[in-house]
């Protein structure tokens, strides 16, 4: 595995943030699958390392933008486990009061602008946040993250052209989890995806998105140079889904089938791939590590059982935050 | 009479068109294999390969441009949309461009093509896949627009709209799509422009649209037990609107309600209610009253979602406000 972040504590950290991950979502796919969870959600297990390895790379003052796939990218840019459940089944001390849900999810604490359910929604939000970064002299970091099926919004095109004109300090991540819904990616993306925004004269990398410390390292040199002035960049970080397009997508074999899944989680999971070499390196032990796995499993449970007991919003509510005072 | 889903009775008038007119053909998002998320247009692929159900990328604006230029050229095109709530993306390709082609050629150029997408809430998608935006597309000139409220309306406004020459928007309830209704196995069209009266009564008409003719439904039966005795009406198409048939009922009850799942500031029910204010002014014993969704985003959380859309209890309760003379202003 490449070598990024250097002492034992950020390596455990991005364990732990991936764990934090898979755990997370196995919940929350329990949720739904005992009709406890209003909706549908798309879970991001399997593409951990993708959001950990960047967001371990920013600080809290670097944005990122999310996708309607969000949870991962929530949790790797430092959200709690209580507020976040309590969105997901939309009670008022989730994260958004429960207006959002899981398509909407947001922490801007920790500089997440938040989830977006338009596919392709958030790549103006995130340009927009790289120039006000440029224009009030600051230097932190948007992180966009987007599908590969996204790369088909003309959107991106618009703002790559005017990122890559005004040098800002913005990194489109391009996470290629090989599908679009139920259609594979090369039926619905022309040519190369780095050569798109190649052409823009922005600089564009393809990383293995099932290598934490490959991701991290990539992320934390894009990042330094953006915040020398020499962004935009763009990464293709090719990953995997584990779970269907959504949560209630399970006879998928029509589109996928259950052998390239299975490859997948077996030969390339990024949390067994990096738990391997943080024992063969030395830095923690099989013990250490599933007491860690135990200790995030309390914390989900505990959150989960918080979130189910916790208060609906008041109906009054239902009108409040439509306009800002 | 057999009983159908709207989702199958939507598949059928495609087919049947496409089967009838070899330059009808579909395109959107997952609608081949995948048949749409919503399962609707399953089996068409295997019937009319993918040279005529037309899987695209998500580019919305793309291939709705991509439909008004076939549309102009000889094609019949079907273009489906996703979610109703991404019809802000291709405003420009479906309102600048569809919409006015045909008027600003002097009559020379026709968009015949079809735009099928979906409207209604409660069904905890939240802000962005909840929206019911066919007031939106309304107000443009040189489009119609469609609104189902049941499997036999979905197929023959679909057959319609599909023969149709000009752009037509057809929006289909995503709650609804498993709804059973009794449709004939024979060929039929309705016309657009022609409301439905679904139910007589002589003290109030409730007029609504898509799945709120169904709640209106619901609360007409309840006021009849009270003895109110409601009449209900399903415009069908929102334009061409059935002014006719919606006027000569309030001249007979002289009340009335207009229901839609749209935002209630400048919609559809504005609409209604206004164009009853001002051809049935003398008859009207109470101000018509508008019942749309709340304007606020459509919230995630269901304990603030229900409360957004009206519902037959609130239909019921305002009837007999009416009714009983209790409201003579609107509150
Ligand atoms: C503008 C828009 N079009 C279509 C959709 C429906 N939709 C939701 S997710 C999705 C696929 C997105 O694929 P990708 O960008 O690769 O992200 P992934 O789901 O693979 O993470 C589609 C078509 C949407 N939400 N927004
Ligand atoms: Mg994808």
């Amino acid at each position: 595995m490449a070598k990024a972040k250097t002492n034992t504590e950020d390596y455990l950290r991005m364990y732990r943030q991936m764990m934090r991950i898979r755990t997370f979502e196995d919940n929350a796919n329990q949720l739904y699958l005992s009709a406890k969870m209003p909706g549908l959600t798309h879970m991001y297990s399997g593409e951990e390392a993708v959001a950990v390895g960047i967001c371990e790379a920013l600080t809290d003052d670097d944005r990122i933008t999310s996708t309607h796939r969000g949870h991962g990218h929530c949790v790797a840019k430092g959200a709690n486990f209580k507020e976040m459940f309590c969105e997901l089944l939309g009670k008022e001390e989730g994260y958004c009061r429960g207006k959002g849900g899981s398509m909407h999810i947001a922490d801007q604490s920790h500089g997440n602008l938040g989830a977006n359910a338009i596919v392709g929604g958030s790549m103006g939000i995130a340009t927009g946040s790289a120039l006000r970064a440029k224009l009030l002299g600051k230097d932190d970091v948007t992180v966009c993250f987007f599908g590969d099926g996204a790369t088909a919004q003309g959107l991106l095109y618009e703002v790559m052209n005017m990122a890559a004109l005004w040098n800002l300090p913005v990194i489109y991540a391009c996470e290629n989890n090989g599908y679009s819904e139920y259609t594979k990616t090369e039926e619905i993306a022309a040519g190369s995806i780095t050569a798109r925004a190649e052409a823009f004269g922005i600089e564009a990398f393809k990383v293995d998105g099932q290598d934490v410390l490959a991701v991290n390292e990539l992320t934390q040199k894009l990042v330094a140079r953006c915040r020398k002035g020499e962004g935009p960049f763009f990464i293709e970080l090719e990953t995997y889904r584990y779970h269907g397009h959504h949560v209630g997508d399970i006879n998928r074999e029509y589109y996928r089938s259950k052998d390239e899944e299975k490859d997948w989680k077996e030969n390339r999971d990024p949390i067994i791939r990096f738990r391997s070499y943080l024992v063969a390196e030395g830095i923690a032990t099989e013990d250490e590590i599933e007491a860690m796995n135990a200790e995030i499993e309390k914390d989900a449970t505990e959150a989960v059982a918080y979130a189910e007991a916790a208060k609906y919003p008041d109906v009054s509510e239902v009108d409040m935050h439509v306009y800002a005072d | 009479m057999r009983e159908i889903t709207l989702s199958q009775a939507v598949n059928e008038a495609i087919a049947e068109e496409m089967r009838r007119d070899p330059t009808v053909f579909l395109l959107g998002e997952d609608v081949a294999e995948a048949g749409t998320p919503f399962k609707v247009l399953s089996g068409l692929v295997e019937e009319f390969g993918t040279e005529r159900v037309i899987d695209t990328p998500i580019a919305e604006p793309g291939f709705m441009g991509i439909a008004v230029g076939a549309a102009m050229t000889g094609s019949r095109p079907i273009v489906d949309l996703m979610f109703g709530d991404f019809i802000f993306l291709i405003m420009d390709q479906l309102c600048n461009q569809a919409a006015k082609t045909h008027y600003m050629s002097g009559g020379k150029l026709n968009v015949p093509l079809v735009l099928r997408t979906n409207m209604g809430a409660t069904r905890r998608s939240a802000a962005q896949h909840s929206q019911s935006l066919h007031a939106l597309v309304s107000h443009i000139p040189g489009l119609k627009v469609a609104m189902p409220s049941s499997a036999y309306e979905a197929k023959g406004l679909m057959k319609t709209a599909i023969r149709d020459n000009n752009p037509v928007v057809i929006f289909e309830d995503k709650l609804m799509y498993q709804d059973k209704a009794p449709v004939p196995e024979e060929e039929y069209l309705i016309p657009f422009g022609e409301a439905n009266v679904k139910r007589e009564g002589s003290d109030i008409t409730l007029i609504a649209t898509s799945s709120m003719v169904q709640v209106a439904e619901k609360a007409a039966a309840i006021l009849s037990n009270e003895g109110i005795e409601a009449e209900v009406i399903d415009p069908r198409t929102i334009v061409p609107l059935d002014e006719a048939t919606l006027i000569k009922s309030v001249k007979k009850t002289s009340r009335a309600i207009v229901i839609d799942e749209g935002h209630q500031s400048y919609g559809v029910t504005s609409e209604i209610a206004s164009r009853l204010n001002e051809k049935a002014f003398y008859h009207l014993d109470t101000p018509v009253v508008r019942m749309g969704a709340m304007d606020v985003p459509i919230p995630f959380s269901p304990a603030l979602e229900d409360i957004t859309v009206p519902t037959p209890d609130r239909v019921v309760e305002m009837a007999r406000k009416l009714c009983s003379g209790e409201m003579i202003h609107a509150a």
